[in-house]
């Protein structure tokens, strides 16, 4: 049923999370309208009240918005999914750097490998 | 009117000296699911069998949207209990006739849908029917009532992870702001991601009432390491 979701941490944030990221890879698309709130519990395997929890942080941070009889759709506001995407695609780099650390790889030589990275591995 | 079950003071004592379940003080709203999660003995299906009204307090109260239980409440309560209740020399199509001339709120239609979808067949009399089976068509029949509260004692306990995946959409799908379900079990870690709130009986007693996403941040672990926590023996 639904997804797998990390239980010691809450699910509210994880599926805040994954929605991001979902609006960022344009799944979800600028204007795009979203399921009720019934229906992505359901597809989710979550508690209706934690799904409207989630939605509720993403309206609170502009990235969806509701139409009071149409339902809820994601922001048209490009400038501000530029500026998740720039802040998350940093949050992941700091991650991988932090990693790649604790293989004794700083960031110039992470940098060096990852040059021509998509060419090479075609290969 | 804010709530839909309502225990004040609620004492049971089966044996003189001995509470099975000792001043219990448990509020549940509208539109929650519930966990009533407890070791073998620490009072769930008591709690359960009060709120039905197949047991009468020894002190306190117990009431479901302001009634003391009885015909009213049995009304918009549907209570799957946790042993094999049904007359099994009927067939599975009898029930279903059984259960819409009995509740107002049963929904034939459901029941049919969730048959089909999970393969029993209507004629078979349930005698023939497996355990796990058998537990499905109960659980089936109780689900398919537009009921208020759902009282579902150790709903998943004998099915199928396959079955129980989907009788945990089935309760999702049938969400409603109007109405609460309360599930016993001690299969936590499959009924976790659907719950709002858990409630923990500890030897007759409400050791936490928790909202589970509130119990994963602050105790960094989920409800079924927290519970085992807990009741570590």
């Amino acid at each position: 049923m639904g997804e797998r979701f990390d239980m010691s941490r809450p699910i509210y944030a994880q599926i805040v999370e994954r929605l991001k990221a979902k609006i960022l890879a344009g799944i979800y698309p600028p204007g795009g309208h979203l399921d009720s709130v019934r229906d992505m519990a359901a597809a989710a395997g979550v508690n209706p009240n934690t799904m409207q929890r989630a939605l509720a942080q993403l309206e609170a941070e502009g990235l969806v918005y509701t139409e009071r009889t149409t339902g809820r759709f994601v922001t048209e506001d490009t400038a501000l999914l530029e500026q998740l995407r720039d802040e998350t695609a940093r949050a992941m780099t700091a991650e991988y750097l932090e990693k790649m650390r604790g293989i004794g790889y700083g960031p110039a030589e992470a940098a060096k490998l990852m040059t021509g990275w998509e060419k090479k591995e075609s290969d | 009117m804010k709530e839909l079950l309502t225990c004040e003071g609620l004492t049971k004592s089966y044996q003189k000296g001995t509470n099975a379940l000792d001043n219990i003080e448990l509020h549940i709203g509208f539109g929650r699911i519930v966990g009533l999660l407890g070791p073998n003995g620490s009072g769930k299906t008591t709690l359960i069998k009060l709120a039905n009204g197949l047991l009468q307090p020894t002190a306190g109260s117990i009431r479901i949207a302001g009634m003391d239980p009885g015909p009213d409440t049995k009304a918009i309560v549907s209570y799957l209990p946790d042993a094999a209740w049904l007359p099994d020399w009927m067939r599975v199509e009898q029930l279903v006739e059984m259960f819409r001339d009995f509740y107002a709120d049963f929904d034939p239609a459901k029941a049919n849908e969730m048959l089909e979808k999970l393969e029993l067949s209507p004629k078979a009399p349930l005698k023939s029917l497996s355990k796990g089976n058998k537990e499905k068509v109960q659980l089936i029949l109780a689900m398919s009532r537009n009921a208020r509260l759902y009282l579902l004692d150790e709903p998943i306990g004998g099915v199928d992870p396959a079955a129980r995946d989907y009788i945990l959409n089935t309760i999702l799908t049938n969400y409603s702001r109007d109405a609460s379900v309360i599930i016993s079990t001690h299969l936590i870690e499959d009924v976790e991601p659907v719950l709002d709130e858990a409630v923990f009986l500890k030897n007759g007693r409400i050791f936490a009432h928790r909202s589970v996403d509130e119990l994963r941040e602050t105790e960094g672990m989920s409800v079924d390491a927290y519970f085992r926590e807990v009741f570590k023996c």
